[in-house]
């Protein structure tokens, strides 16, 4: 009996994890579920060890492992490519480990959510500004009440005041999830209400219907719905004008080749498929060789996948294209044979799967411009898509190779007389398009699929800003592509993606019954050669 | 009067003729079902080489009954209508005894008829959307009882998710997996504010708006989750956008069935880590059959990146089943075979054992894993015992009344309880 106490006491003695030290707790970690990994977790946090910030951090990120060989606790780093062991404790390296070796800590969303809030508290007095605003945010989202004394002192102590507003707004969170009085709770609403975004949004609401908050919550809420409203015809008008760069990238090389030249080239889209893979091709370059340069590695990527787009594309002009100039259904029929080959050459090549192209730092993320979340990436392939325009443009008008081409779609035989070798030219054209869809490839592998099919998504689409804009007209494709995916982006909201784009080809359909040469229509002896 | 030079021509054909057939008596044929080009090749090319792996292994253990195994492998392009042609030939030219292979439902459902009129037998691999059950199929991926259902199970117990997202490609597994899903959602008490659902074409490639739709949705103050039935091709640029949004798992975590290792073997997964996807087998599972599994399979692709998924598992026990029904039967003939099935257990690489009901579906483990920064998946929950494919789903009202069962003297692939009657529709 009186061993059965004993055990008891002892057991009871045990349970007080506050009482362990950091290293006896981190032993712990792997034992048990999901959540008796976050009572230790939080217990860690309470030690106050200077480790804990780094040793959750790592836990977080699925880097934390137990060695097999020795039950102890070690993080696991990626040194020049070699998985390397660094104990947990003191930091010292344990040496290379192999599949096998130790075993992976696992976290769960609901354990990494409990590790952010931690680590938000700890990170609260943090030296770096940034990391306290990261804090913050932390705290912002858990909204536990047991916080408001440390976010107090936090708010005391900060000096910068963006940071203090973040503190406030997570403050506020607090405040409501608490048991403080009415008043209290009613400044905490004011606070979360002069903040008016979705966030603000999603916490007034849980608490709409407390009786004593609900007419200033409601007050609120509808206020954040209002200018959320507003901003909502921005954001729909930048996804259309984001939608429409991929569309105009997509469209413009078939601009001249379709447009200007009049070749129905349904090759296009493998063009562009070829533009991504070269992408991908001088990222494996990149990473296996010059790991440094990858930020870069779209630039390189750019010229690289220009020439191969480029003379894949002169070569079908010289090989098939130009044997058959005035009969369009042969063009199609064999144009669309070409992509059949290249895509299966594509799949033979570098096989059916999808391939992995990085997006570079500067191209991921995204920023908040008022109401309005713009995402790095689109807002890149929007600015190279009206470089690609421009520059096109100007070497369209201003060289003399431009004017050479012009000449030559015009009228063939004079500008033969003029002493223009136009089979060279009409190379030159067709391959200047073709490195045009390659150009575009390099955009889409940074947001679609770097696959064999890549091209087959964007065909349709190209031929139906062309024929919109008006063949023949640069501009006409750049309004076109751009009307069009504003339209698109307008009709999405109220109709589903799949009526959407059944709509915008319904109207396309009845604009070219209108005017069948479409927005842009060129005028002039030049439309009936 | 024939003369003799073309007798003789003549004479050494048919010689030569005789010498093939009596070669093809001494194999069994096995014919392989799967695009090699078109849309699906990215998906069903990788079953086509895991059929050709099975029947290496199995002849050099013997083949089956002492006869070699021979695979034939026609290409039917990713077409639908040209998946009957290619089975056609597969049954009536080539002679195979079994055909393994499809990918998408609506191949499925163009080469049914033909398997039925030429009575032949399919393993079919992939996960599906059930409401179907043919005496000539056996169905070795999930039904949705066996996959999408386990899923919300666990985002409403252990994440305490109470607004769905239903997001999916438009087409009929989609359509039918989200009918059975908000029927089940309903029943467990959600209001239909607190559903939304959401349909793309194929191949979607701008999710700004769903995104940022989904975003919106999920900031009502009630923790939210999306469940994406979005098909392989579109999902690398929806992943993409979600992480560029800035939707993190932990706060909206997107639960798929159609996302497996392949998949994302084309994305960078550390915006992605913590996403979720159910399926029955994950290639992280540690069990020695799947090690060996997966060495064979490297071994023989010869390349040590490649990746194995569920399809593969699937046509992993299909086969081993069909080996262990031909050798109790004793032949290869279709009647024999389909009766032997019906209750063989062979070993899946999760470590258990998974067997063939009398309905033509299998028992699997479900299993919820997280996508981890090195593009594979971590099990995070699984079901404690082995869940039976439901062909009918108990949660649509005209199927729930319907069950199969291919054992005499029922023998009947939708028999209606109510009336009584085989042949009950479900429509």
């Amino acid at each position: 009996m009186r061993k059965f106490l004993l055990t008891i006491l002892f057991l009871l003695a045990a349970l007080p994890l506050r009482a362990q030290s950091f290293e006896e707790l981190l032993l712990q970690l792997p034992e048990g579920s999901y959540s008796d990994r976050a009572a230790v977790a939080a217990a860690i946090a309470a030690t106050g060890d200077d480790r804990a910030a780094g040793v959750l951090e790592v836990l977080a990120e699925g880097n934390l492992h137990i060695l097999k060989s020795d039950g102890s606790i070690v993080e696991i780093r990626d040194v020049n490519g070699d998985d390397i062991a660094f104990s947990a404790l003191d930091g010292t390296e344990v040496g290379e480990i192999g599949r096998g070796d130790t075993d992976k800590i696992k976290v769960n969303n609901g354990l990494r959510r409990d590790l952010r809030a931690l680590l938000g508290s700890m990170s609260l007095l943090n030296a770096d500004p940034n990391k306290r605003a990261e804090a913050a945010q932390a705290v912002f989202k858990d909204g536990d009440p047991g916080q408001i004394e440390l976010l107090d002192s936090a708010i005391a102590a900060e000096t910068e005041a963006w940071v203090a507003d973040l503190m406030q707004e997570a403050r506020a969170v607090a405040v409501l999830n608490s048991d403080m009085d009415t008043e209290a709770k009613l400044a905490a609403v004011k606070v979360l209400a002069d903040r008016g975004d979705q966030d603000a949004k999603g916490v007034l609401s849980q608490f709409a219907n407390d009786e004593a908050l609900a007419l200033p919550i409601a007050t609120a809420l509808s206020q954040i719905e209002r200018t959320q409203q507003l901003w909502q015809v921005g954001q729909n008008v930048w996804y259309g004008l984001s939608l429409g760069s991929v569309l105009l990238l997509a469209a413009i090389g078939l601009a001249i080749t379709f447009g200007v030249m009049g070749v129905i080239n349904m090759a296009h889209g493998e063009l562009v498929m070829l533009g991504a893979y070269s992408t991908f091709f001088v990222q494996e370059l990149i990473r296996n060789n010059a790991a440094w340069l990858f930020d870069y590695s779209l630039l390189i990527a750019a010229p690289v996948a220009f020439l191969v787009a480029g003379s894949v594309g002169i070569g079908i002009e010289r090989g098939i294209v130009r044997h058959l100039y005035g009969r369009p259904l042969e063009t199609l029929l064999a144009t669309w044979g070409v992509s059949l080959i290249l895509q299966q050459t594509v799949r033979s090549i570098f096989g059916p799967n999808n391939r992995e192209v990085g997006n570079p730092e500067w191209m991921s993320g995204a920023f908040e411009l008022g109401g309005l979340t713009i995402t790095y990436g689109r807002m890149w392939i929007l600015i190279f898509a009206l470089v690609v325009f421009a520059g096109l443009m100007l070497l369209l008008k201003k060289t003399a190779m431009g004017l050479q081409m012009r000449a030559v779609t015009q009228n063939r035989e004079m500008a033969a007389n003029m002493g223009i070798r136009t089979g060279r030219v009409d190379a030159l054209t067709f391959g200047l398009g073709a490195g045009i869809a390659g150009l575009a490839g390099v955009a889409l592998s940074q947001i679609d699929n770097v696959s064999p099919n890549l091209g087959q998504s964007y065909i349709v689409d190209s031929f139906m800003v062309v024929v919109f804009g008006g063949a023949g007209n640069l501009w006409g494709a750049l309004a076109g592509a751009f009307s069009l995916g504003v339209a698109n982006k307008f009709l999405e909201p109220f109709t589903g993606a799949v009526l959407g784009k059944i709509l915008v080809l319904v109207f396309i359909i009845l604009f070219i019954q209108k005017r069948p040469r479409g927005l842009f229509a060129l005028k002039g002896r030049a439309v009936e050669a | 009067m024939m003369n003799p030079k073309k007798l003789a021509l003549g004479l050494g054909l048919t010689a030569s003729l005789m010498a093939t057939t009596a070669l093809s008596q001494e194999t069994i044929k096995v014919g392989i079902l799967h695009s090699l080009s078109g849309t699906m090749a990215i998906s069903e090319t990788t079953l086509k080489d895991v059929m050709l792996m099975l029947i290496e292994e199995q002849n050099k253990k013997g083949g089956i009954n002492g006869m070699m195994l021979e695979p034939v492998v026609v290409d039917p392009a990713s077409d639908w209508p040209l998946f009957a042609e290619k089975a056609r030939e597969l049954i009536e030219g080539e002679g195979v005894d079994v055909v393994f292979g499809c990918w998408t439902s609506v191949s499925r459902k163009s080469v049914l008829p033909v398997f039925e009129e030429l009575n032949s037998i399919l393993f079919y691999p992939v996960q599906y959307e059930g409401e179907e059950s043919q005496r000539n199929v056996f169905y070795t991926g999930a039904a949705p009882n066996q996959q999408a259902i386990p899923a919300v199970d666990y985002l409403m117990n252990e994440e305490g998710v109470e607004r769905w997202v239903l997001a999916g490609t438009d087409y009929v597994y989609p359509r039918t997996t989200n009918k059975i899903l908000e029927a089940y959602l309903m029943s467990k008490g959600v209001s239909a504010d607190d559903i939304m659902i959401n349909y793309t074409p194929f191949g979607h490639s701008d999710w700004q708006t769903i995104v940022s739709d989904i975003k919106a949705f999920g900031s009502e103050g009630l923790k939210t989750a999306v469940v994406s039935t979005i098909n392989g091709d579109a999902n690398v640029p929806f992943y993409k956008e979600l992480a560029n949004q800035g939707i993190d798992a932990a706060d909206i975590p997107v639960v798929a069935f159609s996302v497996g290792e392949e998949e994302l073997a084309g994305l960078d997964t550390g915006p992605l880590v913590g996403h979720l996807a159910a399926w029955n087998y994950f290639m992280s599972v540690d069990s020695p059959e799947n090690d060996e599994f997966i060495e064979t399979w490297q071994a023989f692709i010869g390349d040590e990146d490649r990746v194995t998924n569920d399809p593969m598992e699937a046509h992993y026990i299909g086969f081993n089943m069909w080996v262990k029904a031909v050798e109790a039967a004793g032949t290869t003939d279709a009647d024999a075979v389909i009766d032997a099935l019906i209750g063989v257990s062979v070993p899946n690489l999760t470590g258990g054992y998974s067997s063939m009901g009398a309905n033509h579906h299998i028992t699997k483990p479900v299993l919820v894993g997280e996508i981890q920064d090195d593009g594979q998946f971590d099990v995070v929950w699984e079901t404690t015992g082995l869940v039976l494919g439901d062909e009918w789903s108990d949660y649509l009202p005209e199927s729930a009344k319907l069950i199969s069962d291919w054992r005499a003297p029922l023998s009947c692939g939708n028999f209606n309880v109510e009336t009584g009657e085989c042949g009950g529709s479900a429509e």
